[in-house]
C-alpha cells in the first residue's frame, strides 16, 4: 500500500487545473479590488454573474461535447436562431409565461445538435467541419428569415425582459439557471455512467467502440445537449438584451471554446471538466470587467484572453508532462 | 492460485527452459511458428511432460463434449473487399472447456475473434449462443450475451483510472444510480488481488507498462463474470510468473463453468491451457482436435498446409571493412552502454526478450530515436545524432518493425511509399515529374518480385508480405550500405519470408553490411553470422555462429533467472 | 547487387495497364475535386447567361478582389490541412498586419518600408504558432484559436477602433486597378503567379511529397527521413508571411487600416479548403480543388449579390456544400458497401 502514498503528488497535481484558474481568478480579483474597492460592490458582482451566465450556459454543452473529442463552432449560430425565434414568438404572443420560452429555446437548440449529431455520426463527417458547415447554414437561416430586421425591446413583454434581472432569494433568474446548468453537468460527467462513458470516447475512440458503450447515442446526446444549451442561452440572451437581430451571438463560439480551453478540457477529449470549463467563462468575463475597472485600455481584452488561451494549454502539457514522469519513477519502483 | 499451487509439477514444467520449444516470448508474431522448425530434441520432450498431465483432464473433457455447445460458430464467411478473410468455419466452444484456436498470420483467427466480439458481421453462416442464432450488431450486443474479449493490443483508457477502465459499463450504483467510487476501487482491489498484482486502482491507465495494460484487460474480463472468455494471444508481454497467475485464474473460470478461447503461438501454453484444438488456414478451417492427440509437430504441419524446408540459406561470405561502430550508446531508461560492430558482407542479429531494447538501439542508430551518450560511426566517420537523414546520407537504411505505423504510408499510393526517401534523389531542377518516381517504384518493385495491380494502388491493398517487400524496395532504392532491418518477416506468408531471406543472404554476399533484429530464434540462428544477445538494455553476450545455439542465445537473453 | 535481384521478373504487371488506366480515370471523375471543377465551370456559364451584369469585365474585376484574399490564404492553409493541422489565425494575422501598417504609416515611414515590413510581421506571428506547435509540441487548434484572438486582440490595441486611410493612391490604385486599364486586374497576375509557385511546390516537389506523407503517417514520414517537424514550422511562417501580404492587400484595396479587418475570414478560408475536397484528417487533396472552391464560393456570391439576394443567405450554400463535400463520398462508399454485401448474402443462400 506504499504505493498509494507514492501516487498522490501524481493525483494532487491532476487536482491543480481547476485550482489554477481558481487561483488566477483570486488573484485578479484581489488585485482588481485593492485598485479600486468597487470591484466587489454587490452590483459589480451582480454584472460579472450575469454577463458569465450565458457563456458559462454554453461552455457546459461545449465542454461536454469537446470532452468526447468532438467540437461544436455552430452554438454562436444557434444561440443566433433560438434568440430569434423565440424573440420573434414572445412579441407575436405576449401572453406566453416565461417557462414556454426557455423550452422553445431548449428545443429549436436540441434539433440543431441533433442535425450536427446525425451527421457526425451517421454521415462519418468530422465533427469540425460539420458543425462549421452549420455554422453558416444556422445563420444563413436566421438571415433569410430576418433580413435586415430585428426584435426590439418594446415589442417584448415585460415579464420577458425583466426575466433577466428578477431574483429567488437573491440570486438573479440567470445565474441561477447557469449554476444548475453548470452544477447538473457538473454531476452527470463525474458520478454518472453516461459521463464516464462519454470521457472513455474521448479518451480512445476505439476502445470505447470495442466496450460495448452505446456510442451513437452518448454522442448523439452531446450535441444535442450542446445544441440545446446554446439554444437556452439564445432564451437567455433575448431577455438580457432586449433587442436581437440575425446577427446575435455572431462569433461567440470562438467564446465558448475558449472559455473550455481555459478551463482545462484538453481539445483531443478525455479529460478536463464541465465546472472546469464554467470557472474559464467565469475568469473570461472578470478579466473583461476588471480591466474596465483597473482603467487599462478595453482593447487589451482580447489580446489577454489569447494569451491565457496559450498560457493554459502551455500549463496543461507541462502538467502531463509531469505526471508521466511522476509515474514512471513510481513504475520504476515497483 | 489455488490451483496452481495443487498443480506444482506445472509451473515447474512452465518455467523449465529447454522444454519451452520457443524460449523468446514476443508480440504479435504469428508467422514465426510456421518458421520453427521445431527440432526433435525441442518438440519431444515438451509433449513427454506434458501429457500426464493432459490425461487427468480428460474425464471433463468427455463430459463437455455430451454438452449443449456454449457457443457455436456455424459455416461463418467473411470478406472485406475482394479479401475472404474466413470462409465456411465452423467449431464448437463447450462449457467447462478451454479451446485453442490456431494458424499462421493471415489464417482468419482474429476476424473469428472479432466476429465472436460483435465487431464484424459474418457476411453468411451463424453464431449460435447456447443453441439459439445471436446477431450481434456491435460489441455491446456480444457483452450482453456474456462473451468477454481480450484483445491483442490492449483497448484501455489512458485518461481514466484503472479501476474506471475495468468497471467501464457495469460500474456498481448507489441508491441514485450514482457511481459507488468506494465500491469500484475496492472491486478492483480484489480482482488485483486474485491476479497478484500490485496495480493501484486509482491511478489513471496513461503510461502503464504494455504487462500491465495486459493485466488491467485481464481483470476488465474477469469482472464481467463472462460465460464465454476470448484471449487473443493475452500472453505476448507477460513474464512466465504473470502467465502461470493468468493460467490459474483461468483454470479456475472454465472449473466454474465459462468457455474458453485461447489463441497463442506457445505451444507450450497450448498445451498447459487447453483440452481443445482447432486449427485454421487461409480462412478455412483445418481441424479440430484434442490437444493431447496433435504433436506439436503434427499442429504446425497442418496450420502450414506443407512441410517445412532449409528457409534460411545464409551463404558464407569473407567479411569486408567494417561498416558501422556503436560505442557505448545509452539512453537513460532504455539502453545503456550498447557496443557492436559490423563488417561488409555480415549479418549481425540483434537478439533478445521483447522489451530488451533491441529495436530501440537500432533506432537511436537510424537516428528516429535520440540517445544521451555514445558514438555511432559509419565508415569510421561519427554520425550526427537524432537525424535520419544524416545516417541515409552515410548509406544508412532502416526496415523498421511495425509495418503499418513506422515502414509505410498506408493511404499513399505504392509508387510514392517507395520514392518517398529519395524523392530529392529523384527531382530535376528541384522538381518531380511523374515519370521519375514510377519508373524508379517500377523497377524496384519488379526486382523484388511483388505481387501488384496498378503502382498507383494504396500500399495498403497489399498483402502482408508484399507490403513488406514494398518497405524493403524503398530502402535497397536509396542504395545502402548498411541494411538495419526489425523483425523483416514478422507476419509474412511462409514463401515471401524465404524470399525475404534469399535475399538478405544474397545482399550480404555482395557486400551489405546487414544488422537484423528478430525474435525467431530459428531465423537468427540460421541466417546470423554474429549474434549480439541483449538483456534488459544491455549486452549480455556476442555469440558467432559457431558458439550459437537455441540454448546459449537464450540463456543469454532470459539471465540467470532461467537457471534458478 | 541488382544483378542477384533480377532473377525472374515475369509479374503479371504488364496484364493489367488498360484496365488500370480505366478504372484510374474513373477514380478520377468520381473525385470530389473533379466534381467541384465541373461544378465552378457549370456555375460560372449558368451565371454568365442568367444573371445581367454578371459577365461584364467590371464585374470580373469585382469578383477577382473578392476572390483575392481567400485565395491567397488558401494557398498555405491547403498544405497546412494537407500536414494535418491547421492555422485559425490568419485572418488576425492579417487584422494585426492591417493595424500596423496604419500606425507604421502615422509614424510616416514610407510605404515602401511598411510593405515588406509588414509581411514580415505576418512571418513572424508564424513564427510564434509554428513554434508553439512544433517546439512544444501544442494541437494547433486549441494553439491557433490562442493566437486568433491575440492578434486580432493585439491589432486592436495598436490601432484602436480608428482607421488610418490616407495610403498613397499609386499604391492603392494599383490594387483596385486593372492592366492598362482592360478587363485583367492587376492582381490576378499576383494570384496567378503565387497560385503557380504552390501549386508546383505542393504536386511536384518532394517538400509536396513529405506534406501528403506526414499528414497521412507523421511517424513513417519521420523514419523515412522527412524532418516533420521543421516543415510544419515552415507551413506556419510561410502562411503568417501569405496573412501579412494579404493584411497589406486588404488595406491597400479598402484604402483603409483597420484592426478589424478580415474579421472571421479564417473560417471562409477553411471552409473553401476542405470545401475543394481537401480531408480534414490530412494527407489528401489537391491545389486545382481548393482554387475551384474559392472560385464556386466566390462566383455563388457574387451572382446573389447581383440578384439581390442577401449575401448572408448564401451561408446556407455554403454551409452546406462543406457538408456535402464530405458526406457524399462517405455515402457512396457506404452504399456500395452494402450492395457487396447484400450480393454475397444472395449469393450464400441460392
Amino acid at each position: 500500500m506504499t504505493t498509494l502514498s507514492l501516487h498522490a503528488p501524481a493525483k494532487n497535481l491532476l487536482k491543480t487545473r481547476e485550482l489554477g484558474i481558481v487561483l488566477a481568478l483570486a488573484l485578479l480579483i484581489a488585485y482588481t479590488a485593492i485598485d479600486n474597492p468597487r470591484f466587489l460592490s454587490g452590483q459589480s458582482i451582480r454584472d460579472n454573474l450575469l454577463n458569465t451566465a450565458i457563456l458559462a450556459v454554453m461552455a457546459t454543452g461545449q465542454a461536454v461535447v469537446v470532452i468526447t473529442r468532438n467540437i461544436d463552432l455552430s452554438v454562436g449560430s444557434v444561440l443566433g436562431i433560438s434568440a430569434f425565434t423565440v424573440a420573434t414568438m414572445m412579441s407575436a404572443n405576449p401572453g406566453l409565461p416565461m417557462i414556454v420560452a426557455l423550452l422553445a429555446g431548449l428545443a429549436v437548440g436540441a434539433v440543431a445538435g441533433l442535425v450536427n449529431g446525425v451527421l457526425v455520426r451517421f454521415g462519418k463527417v468530422p465533427a469540425l467541419v460539420v458543425t462549421l458547415g452549420t455554422l453558416y447554414i444556422y445563420r444563413g437561416i436566421t438571415y433569410s428569415w430576418a433580413g435586415g430586421s430585428q426584435v426590439n425591446a418594446d415589442e417584448l413583454p415585460r415579464h420577458f425582459l425583466t426575466f433577466a434581472n428578477d431574483n429567488l432569494l437573491g440570486i438573479p433568474w440567470l445565474v441561477l439557471i447557469a449554476l444548475i446548468v453548470v452544477g447538473t453537468g457538473s454531476l452527470m460527467m463525474r458520478n454518472y455512467r453516461v459521463g464516464r462513458e462519454l470521457y472513455a470516447m474521448g479518451s480512445s475512440p476505439a476502445a470505447a467502440e470495442l466496450a460495448g458503450i452505446k456510442v451513437a447515442r452518448n454522442l448523439l446526446g452531446a450535441f444535442v445537449l450542446s445544441g440545446a444549451l446554446a439554444g437556452l442561452a439564445g432564451v437567455l440572451y433575448a431577455a438580457r438584451f432586449g433587442t436581437v437581430d440575425a446577427a446575435a451571438g455572431n462569433g461567440m463560439e470562438l467564446n465558448v471554446v475558449a472559455a473550455v480551453v481555459v478551463g482545462g478540457v484538453a481539445v483531443f477529449g478525455g479529460s478536463g471538466s464541465v465546472w472546469g470549463a464554467a470557472l474559464g467563462a467565469l475568469l473570461l468575463t472578470v478579466i473583461g470587467s476588471a480591466l474596465a475597472v483597473l482603467d487599462i485600455n478595453q482593447f487589451w481584452q482580447q489580446a489577454i484572453v489569447g494569451a491565457l488561451i496559450i498560457l493554459a494549454i502551455c500549463a496543461d502539457r507541462l502538467v502531463a508532462v509531469r505526471i508521466a514522469r511522476s509515474l514512471r519513477k513510481r513504475d520504476a519502483h515497483v | 492460485m489455488a490451483e496452481a499451487n495443487a498443480r506444482p509439477q506445472k509451473a515447474d514444467a512452465h518455467n523449465d527452459p529447454p522444454q519451452t520449444n520457443d524460449p523468446l516470448p514476443q508480440a504479435n508474431d504469428e508467422a514465426k511458428v510456421a518458421n520453427d522448425p521445431l527440432p526433435g530434441a525441442s518438440g519431444q520432450p515438451q509433449e513427454a511432460s506434458d501429457r500426464p498431465r493432459e490425461a487427468s483432464d480428460r474425464p471433463r473433457k468427455t463430459a463437455a463434449n455430451t454438452q449443449l455447445a456454449r457457443l457455436e460458430v456455424h459455416d461463418v464467411s467473411k470478406s472485406f473487399g475482394a479479401v475472404a478473410a474466413v470462409q465456411g468455419v465452423s467449431f464448437p466452444l463447450y462449457p467447462g472447456e478451454a479451446h485453442a484456436l490456431v494458424g499462421e498470420n493471415g489464417a482468419g483467427k482474429s476476424t473469428i475473434v472479432k466476429m465472436l466480439a460483435g465487431v464484424h458481421r459474418p457476411d453468411t453462416g451463424t453464431l449460435r449462443v447456447d443453441g439459439a442464432d445471436v446477431d450481434f450488431a456491435g460489441p455491446a450486443d456480444a457483452k450482453a450475451a456474456g462473451i468477454a474479449v481480450i484483445y491483442q493490443e490492449p483497448t484501455l483508457f489512458p485518461d481514466l483510472s484503472v479501476a474506471e477502465n475495468i468497471a467501464m459499463g457495469n460500474q456498481p450504483l448507489t441508491k441514485l444510480r450514482q457511481i459507488d467510487r468506494k465500491e469500484m476501487h475496492a472491486n478492483a482491489e480484489r480482482l488485483f488481488r486474485r491476479l497478484g498484482v500490485p496495480l493501484d486502482p486509482t491511478r489513471p491507465a496513461r503510461g502503464l507498462s504494455i504487462a500491465d495494460q495486459q493485466l488491467v484487460e485481464i481483470a476488465k474480463a474477469l469482472s464481467s463474470e463472462a460465460r464465454v472468455l476470448i484471449m487473443d494471444e493475452p500472453t505476448a508481454a507477460l513474464s512466465a510468473v504473470e502467465v502461470e497467475r493468468l493460467f490459474a485464474v483461468v483454470r479456475s473460470l472454465r472449473d466454474e463453468g465459462a468457455a474458453i478461447m485461447f489463441i497463442s503461438h506457445r505451444f507450450e501454453e497450448i498445451t498447459a491451457l487447453c483440452e481443445r484444438v482447432t486449427i485454421m488456414r487461409d480462412g478455412k478451417h483445418v481441424a479440430t482436435e484434442m490437444v493431447a492427440d496433435l504433436s506439436v509437430d503434427d499442429m504446425i504441419r497442418r496450420m502450414v498446409g506443407r512441410d517445412l524446408s532449409a528457409l534460411f540459406p545464409k551463404q558464407d561470405v569473407e567479411p569486408g571493412a567494417v561498416v558501422l561502430e556503436v560505442e557505448g550508446l545509452s539512453r537513460e531508461g532504455v539502453f545503456k552502454d550498447i557496443s557492436f560492430s559490423v563488417r561488409a558482407g555480415e549479418i549481425v542479429a540483434l537478439a533478445g526478450l521483447v522489451g530488451a531494447g533491441r529495436s530501440e538501439v537500432m533506432q537511436a542508430v537510424f537516428g528516429v530515436d535520440p540517445y544521451d551518450s555514445g558514438v555511432v560511426k559509419v565508415h569510421g566517420r561519427r554520425l550526427k545524432k537524432g537525424e535520419p537523414r544524416a545516417a541515409m546520407a552515410a548509406g544508412m537504411a532502416l526496415v523498421p518493425e511495425d509495418r503499418r505505423q513506422q515502414g509505410l504510408v498506408m493511404d499513399l499510393s505504392i509508387e510514392r511509399n517507395v520514392t518517398l526517401p529519395r524523392a530529392r534523389k529523384l527531382a530535376r531542377l528541384g522538381l518531380l515529374f511523374g515519370g521519375s518516381e514510377r519508373a524508379a517504384a517500377e523497377t524496384w518493385t519488379r526486382k523484388l518480385q511483388t505481387k501488384l495491380g496498378r503502382l498507383s494502388d494504396a500500399v495498403g491493398t497489399l498483402s502482408g508480405g508484399n507490403q513488406q517487400k514494398v518497405v524493403l524496395a524503398k530502402w535497397l532504392a536509396t542504395g545502402p550500405k548498411l541494411l538495419i532491418v526489425d523483425e523483416p518477416t514478422r507476419g509474412i506468408d511462409v514463401g515471401t519470408k524465404a524470399e525475404v531471406h534469399r535475399l538478405m543472404s544474397s545482399l550480404a554476399a555482395d557486400g551489405l553490411a546487414v544488422v537484423m533484429v528478430s525474435s525467431e530464434l530459428p531465423e537468427v540462428l540460421g541466417m546470423a553470422d554474429r549474434i549480439v544477445v541483449l538483456r534488459e538494455g544491455r549486452v549480455a553476450a556476442q555469440l558467432t555462429r559457431a558458439e550459437a545455439t537455441e540454448e546459449s542465445v537464450m540463456y543469454a537473453a532470459m539471465g540467470q533467472e532461467v537457471a534458478a | 547487387m541488382s544483378d542477384t535481384l533480377q532473377k525472374s521478373s515475369d509479374i503479371d504487371l504488364d496484364k493489367r495497364p488498360e484496365n488500370g488506366r480505366a478504372t484510374a480515370i474513373k477514380s478520377r471523375l468520381t473525385s470530389w475535386d473533379s466534381i467541384i471543377l465541373v461544378l465552378t465551370v457549370l456555375v460560372l456559364i449558368v451565371a454568365s447567361f442568367s444573371v445581367e451584369n454578371f459577365g461584364t469585365s467590371r464585374n470580373f474585376t469585382f469578383m477577382v478582389l473578392d476572390l483575392l484574399p481567400i485565395i491567397l490564404i488558401a494557398l498555405p492553409m491547403t498544405m497546412i490541412i494537407v500536414t494535418g493541422e491547421i492555422d485559425l489565425s490568419v485572418a488576425s494575422t492579417l487584422g494585426l498586419t492591417s493595424s500596423m501598417m496604419g500606425w507604421l504609416w502615422n509614424q510616416g515611414l514610407s510605404i515602401e518600408t511598411i510593405i515588406p515590413l509588414c509581411v514580415v510581421i505576418g512571418a513572424i506571428c508564424g513564427v510564434v504558432n509554428g513554434f508553439l506547435i512544433t517546439g512544444l509540441g501544442l494541437p494547433s487548434l486549441a494553439v491557433t484559436i490562442g493566437t486568433l484572438a491575440l492578434y486580432r486582440g493585439l491589432a486592436f490595441v495598436v490601432l484602436g477602433d480608428g482607421a488610418v486611410a490616407d495610403f498613397p493612391w499609386n499604391y492603392t490604385g494599383w490594387v483596385t486597378g486593372t492592366i492598362g486599364g482592360g478587363a485583367v486586374p492587376n492582381v490576378l497576375i499576383l494570384i496567378v503567379v503565387l497560385a503557380l509557385i504552390f501549386g508546383i511546390v505542393q504536386h511536384a516537389t518532394p517538400f509536396g511529397r513529405s506534406l501528403y506523407a506526414i499528414g497521412a503517417n507523421a511517424q513513417a514520414a519521420h523514419f523515412s527521413g522527412i524532418r516533420v517537424a521543421r516543415t510544419k514550422f515552415w507551413l506556419y511562417v510561410v502562411s503568417g508571411a501569405v496573412a501579412g501580404l494579404v493584411g497589406v492587400l486588404w488595406t491597400l484595396r479598402y484604402s483603409s487600416a483597420r484592426a478589424d479587418n478580415g474579421s472571421g475570414l479564417e473560417l471562409a478560408v477553411v471552409a473553401a479548403v476542405l470545401l475543394g475536397g481537401v480531408s480534414i484528417f490530412g494527407g489528401k487533396g489537391s491545389l486545382p480543388g481548393v482554387l475551384a472552391g474559392v472560385v464556386l464560393l466566390t462566383a455563388l456570391q457574387n451572382a446573389l449579390r447581383l440578384e439581390d439576394v442577401s449575401g448572408q443567405a448564401l451561408n446556407i450554400v455554403t454551409g452546406s456544400l462543406l457538408v456535402l463535400s464530405v458526406l457524399l463520398p462517405n455515402i457512396t462508399t457506404a452504399v456500395r458497401g452494402n450492395y457487396h454485401r447484400r450480393r454475397l448474402r444472395q449469393a450464400a443462400s441460392r
